[in-house]
């Protein structure tokens, strides 16, 4: 127990370690350019601080959460499905268009565009596995593949003679999913003026699902075993195809929600141009920032919001947003390469230990032993 | 001369096994020798003309975390001899092995070499002192060609460009002159076990190494190759080369060696003359006490199969087969032990009867039930307990605690779960009782498995594996690289489940196991069984014939 | 690219694992490439889609087959030394970047060649010192470093390109190119027989056309890359250091090679060749765009997977990919239409193939495949427009479903190696 303690307390340690590395440089980018550090630091502060912020730095940290599960299901058992990113917006697209077309009653209509999006996801995402298992092509490429294709398929789709419908003076968007359909907000934060994604429980609800599952079912101990090395877990008689299977649909499925909480609860329908697009490769920065755990991809996810939002203010202020793109970049590469350090110290601190206990003299029993 | 037949007088039958996979070495060293059980007898008495220390290692301390490998290490070798170096596993010998060869520093301690004070900080310098290793593990790179794997780090080049003439015919010299019958370009994948010891002798020859370190070479070789291994050695020596030759094998170092160091527990204990000491004293030395022995008492056989494989067939991927029409019964309280080279099929037999590898054609039974089509899991519930030949690929989560361990095998069984859901709890406590009744050394159940030693691993596999109620066990290598107080521990089980009614299939490659811890002996070679043989009168080296497929001795071929 | 392959079957395969590979003789790839010449022909003529083989086409395939193939290369370097880089994608991002910057600024292509080797050195360098000093997850390092890098050029694109006339934060001002090179005659006499259509000759001249009219110095100077890559890895103690230590680095090691020093120049080289890769996309466009790699560092990657780890094959996997993209970027969807009929019959021939070689399940589903994908052919006159940009993406897919079984990449790839750790 005081193991496990101390291990945590050397993660956070690490995380902070690498977070600070990562301001550093940022600076000193900031500074070459010919801006203050503290001024821009300030200014994100106090704007990302605000009511109106916060608002936003949760809605996002909410989808971020939902997309960074997806990509830690798979990193549990040594899956890299860097395709979250097209599944979620296959899935969004398809979910949309499902919910704007089909009347179902109020309650079970809402249900119903998740669960399409759930499958489409899934569907998306068996497709690598298919290939994984039956023709042995790295998950990594075909999943990079996928999100281009995916891409293609949306446009395809998206096309006013299929799904697509035109909307203003250049968008087109899936038909709009009327009131019955729609997941209204939760006044969380009173003073921002806004409502909060209803579905932010959703995202809490899989959190929560995950750790259970992972941690406490017999499944989740044959996904951990796969993921630690797949050739004990084969001798010990799991079926490391099927996992591979089971885990590529289940990721897929989570990454079908990652749209939901901004479909049904913001834009109503998918649009071509504004729906956000991207966040499968947030996802996978945020899942290695929380170290595929549940509690630490939270607070990833807040950070990863936060940053994105507060420096919005610096536009206003002539100095480059992207410069945040940097400071996460830095952060995700550092945080790593932190995590890692203290694995290997924990290591070798436990050989030790190890070493220390049984070095007390301890009476040999060379005969055998009853069983 | 060197006799015709490479017949040693005393060393039992045995002919030179050209017709098998492993060839044999077409020993013609430049001196005659003599042979292995000769040396044991009257030592070479001609010391090399230079006589002097060609190495002095005087205070070697190494440690690491959680250990002291060596502590004050005190050897002096002297130039021309065979120098052994004995310990049981786990005592600090290839530590200090690597010490020498620059793999590792060490902590406090001095190295002489040919009288000059040295400091090594890799490999390469060890090198340019002469020294050269043929380690344990071998360290071949496969998808190389022979040469490729003897000249890199010591590549012939003009400005860069490597000189592939020069180094083929350098080394088709250094194979000729020393008998190594050596291909330069062969892929090294496509070689045996024996063709791969030879290519490390001749990568260490290469680089003009005067001083060679031998680390547990006997350990994969069938007798025949141990002689042929020893007689290159002589040739070596006779050359005025030093070899420091690293075993836990007493017959081995008492017949070819000129001195004995031992070492036990991290430190050398003493430093002896063959001819002043029997194995057993040495023992003595190693461990403290007598060296547990593998024996077996009463019979317990019963008629009833309780593992039955019929016409079993299995390919590999390109088609070939691997396991070719095998067929053979162990019943209840029966240890079947299978002999065979390594890597003819024994690890794919096991992998089949596990329902890790699928079998083309063919039935495996348990006890009446055929179990052809379940998976490894059904299997495992089935009855099956399993011992894997690397408990670190795969019998064990390494960097996870050792109640998951406990689980990994079972996790469907109790007391590891109940239903879909994990129970901690009964996990926790019957870890706990393992580690209590098979002795296996840890401060707690939540170490992970990794920093435990190689025996209490296999201890604590052993003991997971007994758990429940099995039927059949599968050891596959169940003593490999543990400590002299585990093997004593495991044999023991192996002793306790064959009592209790198990059918026992056990793979080794120390033949003096096989036969002493075995009811019925098979032999495997390509795939196919070739022998069966009576543990009660036959010898390794009858064994070790029939393993390369070309002894008579093993009695009744036919099967 | 399989890392930690759960789906392998398990360890003890090592004798069974014969050579997958067989290297085709001279004499064969002639044959191949002459048949695949037909074929295309064939094509060009049943389907009249003349861009397939147009002079056009070929000069397309060359400038699109170079950033794929030299990216590719980036991976044979490092892959080779046992490091696995995904990372390509994003140091060809800076190669992209720093080449617009560097030709811009100094008014000289040459020195935009310069900047991308500078930018992708930097990306190398970042991911030798995540995976072989700190031994972090190649893999992840490498998304890692994409993510750092897209946000990198897209700051400093902000910080350098805005204010220049037509520059922003997403895009560079146009950037001085190099120069065509000409060989006299040539345009005009292959163009007069390619304008005949006649069987196989037209498209031979087509080809040959296209050859003649896309060399730039710059052109000529990636070429060579690749033949000199192949010496410096197959013919020098260095390369046979650095191959070692992609097999079996334990082994290396304990011959006195300098494991880490090897795995960080091979790293840095990989960066380095990817960069010139974004250099390259950048100098053949006039201009820095945000997203300009569009995945080719990905492509390039697979390219190498689809080579077996070796520079011819990575060469005929870029070509491939690079055909397909310069059939869809010139001809569009009629052109690629075209290109069903190929896949049909080639589907055929491996239909047939494995039939011979009595694999019934997988001629089977090929033959099942070819009909498919002809009846496609036979039912539709175009290919959603859409799909068609993705052409290389999806080829890519196909083409790794049909060869990942038979590949073999070098034995250590992708795991973190630490000194003294083959002890």
């Amino acid at each position: 127990m005081r193991d496990r303690l101390n291990r945590l307390v050397l993660n956070v340690i690490a995380a902070v370690v690498a977070g600070l590395f990562a301001a550093a440089i940022t600076s000193a980018i900031l500074y070459l350019h010919g801006d203050s550090p503290s001024f821009v630091i300030s200014q994100m502060w106090h704007y990302g601080t605000q009511a109106t912020s916060e608002l936003t730095i949760l809605n996002s940290a909410s989808v971020y959460y939902l997309s960074a599960l997806a990509v830690a299901i798979g990193f549990r058992m040594n899956l890299f499905n860097i395709g979250v990113d097209g599944q979620y917006r296959l899935a969004a697209m398809l979910a949309g268009a499902f919910g704007g077309s089909v009347a179902l009653p109020n309650g079970l209509r809402q249900v119903a565009i998740i669960v399409v999006a759930m499958l489409v996801g899934a569907a998306w995402a068996g497709l690598v596995a298919l290939l994984k298992v039956t023709r042995g092509v790295s998950e990594v490429i075909s999943t990079i593949m996928l999100n281009f294709v995916a891409t293609g398929l949306i446009a395809y789709l998206m096309r006013p003679s299929n799904l697509g419908v035109r909307s203003g003076a250049n968008d087109i968007t899936t038909k709009p999913i009327p009131k019955s359909g729609q997941v209204g907000g939760l006044d969380l934060i009173p003073s921002s003026g806004g409502k909060v994604y209803g579905l932010i429980v959703l995202s809490a609800a899989i959190g929560v699902l995950f750790h259970v599952i992972v941690n406490r079912t017999r499944f989740g101990f044959d996904l951990r075993a796969a993921g630690r090395s797949s050739s004990a877990a084969q001798a010990s008689g799991v079926n490391v195809k099927k996992m591979i299977v089971i885990t590529l649909l289940m990721s897929g499925a989570c990454a079908g929600l990652v749209g939901m909480p901004a479909l049904l609860g913001d834009s109503h329908s998918y649009s071509s141009i504004t729906f956000q697009t991207g966040l499968g490769f947030t996802g996978i920065a945020i899942a290695l920032l929380g170290r595929n755990n549940p509690v630490g991809i939270a607070f990833a996810a807040v950070l990863w919001a936060f940053l994105d939002q507060s420096a919005q203010i610096l536009d206003i202020n002539n100095i480059p947003k992207e410069i945040v793109q940097i400071t996460q970049g830095v952060v995700v590469l550092s945080v790593v390469i932190a995590y890692e350090l203290v694995r290997r110290a924990a290591l070798v601190r436990q050989q030790r230990s190890v070493g220390k206990a049984l070095a007390e003299p301890v009476e040999a029993k060379v005969e055998g032993v009853p069983a | 001369m060197w006799p015709d037949s490479t017949r040693c007088p005393g060393s039992a039958v045995y002919r030179a096994p050209r017709a098998s996979p492993y060839p044999a070495i077409a020993v013609r060293p430049p001196h005659p020798g003599a042979c292995a059980i000769h040396a044991a007898e009257q030592p070479d008495v001609a010391e090399p003309a230079e006589a002097g220390a060609a190495v002095e290692l005087r205070g070697i301390t190494k440690r690491f975390p959680g250990v002291v490998a060596n502590h004050d290490i005190d050897i002096v070798v002297q130039r021309g001899h065979v120098h052994a170096i004995v310990g049981e596993n786990g005592a600090g010998k290839s530590t200090l092995m690597n010490i020498l060869y620059g793999m590792h520093k060490a902590d406090e301690g001095t190295i002489t070499v040919n009288g000059k004070h040295v400091v090594f900080s890799s490999p390469s310098d060890a090198i340019g002192e002469g020294i050269g290793m043929v380690h344990q593990h071998f360290m071949l790179a496969d998808n190389l060609t022979v040469l490729e794997n003897i000249v890199l780090g010591s590549e012939p080049a003009h400005r860069g460009v490597l000189d592939s003439r020069a180094a083929r015919t350098k080394i088709r010299e250094i194979s000729d002159s020393y008998g190594l019958d050596i291909d330069p370009n062969e892929l090294v994948e496509n070689l045996g076990v024996g063709d791969r010891q030879r290519v490390e002798i001749c990568k260490v020859l290469y680089r003009g190494a005067q001083i060679l370190i031998l680390d547990e070479p006997t350990a994969v070789l069938v007798p025949q190759e141990v002689d042929e291994l020893f007689a290159n050695l002589r040739g070596l020596k006779a050359e005025g080369l030093t070899v420091l030759f690293i075993s836990h094998k007493l017959d081995e170092v008492l017949s070819v060696a000129d001195e004995i160091t031992v070492i036990r527990r991290g430190t050398t204990v003493r430093t002896v003359h063959p001819a002043e000491v029997t194995a057993r004293q040495l023992a003595e030395l190693m461990v403290g006490s007598e060296l547990p022995v593998p024996e077996l008492r009463e019979s317990t056989v019963t008629d009833v199969a309780e593992l039955t494989v019929e016409h079993l067939t299995v390919r590999s991927l390109d088609g070939r087969p691997v396991i070719d029409d095998v067929s053979f019964v162990i019943h209840k309280g029966e240890i079947v032990g299978l002999a065979g080279v390594e890597g003819n099929g024994q690890a794919e037999l096991v992998e089949a009867i596990m329902g890790i590898r699928t079998a083309e054609s063919g039935r495996v039974l348990l006890g009446d039930r055929d179990v052809s089509r379940w998976h490894t899991r059904e299997r495992r519930e089935g009855g099956i307990a399993y011992i894997p030949e690397d408990r670190h690929r795969h019998g064990l989560l390494l960097e996870a605690p050792l109640w998951e361990n406990r689980m990994l095998g079972h996790q469907t069984e109790r007391p590891n779960t109940r239903g879909p859901w994990i129970d901690r709890g009964g996990a926790k406590r019957d870890t706990r009782r393992i580690v209590e009744a098979f002795d296996v050394r840890t401060p707690g159940i939540d170490v992970t498995a990794a920093s435990l030693s190689g025996g209490n691993q296999q201890k604590l596999i052993v003991g997971r594996e007994m758990s429940g109620t099995p039927t059949v066990l599968i050891a596959s290598h169940p003593t490999r690289g543990v400590d002299v107080g585990a093997q004593a521990a495991i044999w023991d089980q192996l002793r306790h489940a064959r009592a209790a009614g198990l059918a026992v299939l056990l793979i080794s490659a120390d033949l003096d196991e096989l036969i002493g811890m075995s009811d019925t002996l098979r032999v495997v070679l390509r795939g196919r069984l070739v022998g069966e043989a009576d543990p009660r009168n036959v010898t390794p080296e009858q064994l070790g014939a029939a393993m390369t497929g070309a002894g008579t001795g093993a009695e009744g071929q036919a099967s | 690219m399989t890392v930690h392959d759960p789906g392998a079957p398990p360890a003890t395969i090592r004798l069974d694992r014969v050579k997958a590979t067989r290297r085709l003789s001279r004499g064969q790839l002639w044959m191949v490439a002459g048949g695949g010449l037909l074929l295309l022909a064939f094509v060009r003529t049943v389907t009249s889609a003349d861009d397939i083989t147009s002079a056009g086409t070929l000069g397309a395939t060359i400038s699109l087959a170079l950033p794929i193939g030299l990216a590719g290369l980036g991976g044979l370097w490092s892959e080779r030394s046992g490091v696995v880089n995904i990372g390509l994608e994003g140091m060809m991002i800076l190669g992209t970047f720093f080449g617009a910057d560097f030709a811009y600024f100094s008014h000289s292509p040459w020195m935009g060649a310069v900047g991308g080797v500078v930018g992708g050195l930097i990306g190398g360098l970042v991911h030798a010192v995540a995976t072989v000093t700190f031994g972090v997850d190649q893999i992840v390092s490498g998304v890692a470093i994409t993510i750092l890098a897209t946000g990198l050029a897209r700051y400093l694109a902000g910080v350098f390109f805005t204010g220049q006339p037509g520059g922003g934060p997403t895009q560079s001002p146009s950037v001085p190119q190099f120069t065509r090179l000409r060989v006299p005659g040539a345009d005009s006499f292959l163009g007069k027989l390619e304008r005949h259509h006649w069987f196989a000759v037209s498209d031979l001249a087509g080809l040959l056309r296209g050859l003649a009219t896309t060399l730039t110095p710059f052109t000529i100077v990636v070429v060579l890359l690749f033949p000199l890559t192949w010496f410096v890895l197959w013919r020098t103690s260095f390369g046979l250091r650095l191959r070692s230590c992609g097999e079996n680095p334990a082994a290396a090691e304990s011959l006195g090679v300098p494991v880490y020093r090897i795995k960080y120049a091979a790293v840095i080289v990989s960066g380095m060749l990817a960069g010139i890769a974004g250099a390259f996309l950048a100098d053949f466009a006039g201009i820095y765009r945000e997203g300009q790699t569009g995945g080719r560092g990905f492509i390039g990657l697979a390219a190498m997977i689809f080579g077996n780890w070796r520079p011819g094959g990575l060469v005929a996997g870029a070509g491939l990919f690079g055909y397909t993209d310069a059939v869809q970027s010139r001809g569009g969807a009629k052109s690629v239409h075209a290109l069903l009929l190929l896949v049909a019959i080639l589907l055929l021939v491996v239909a047939a193939y494995a039939l011979w070689r009595r694999r019934m399940v997988a001629g089977i589903a090929s033959g099942v495949g070819a009909v498919l994908v002809f009846a496609w052919y036979k039912g539709t006159n175009d290919v959603p427009i859409e799909l068609v940009t993705y052409t290389p993406q999806i080829i890519t897919l196909l083409v790794l479903a049909l060869a990942s079984q038979r590949l073999r990449m070098p034995a250590a790839d992708g795991i973190p190696w630490r000194k003294g750790q083959g002890t």
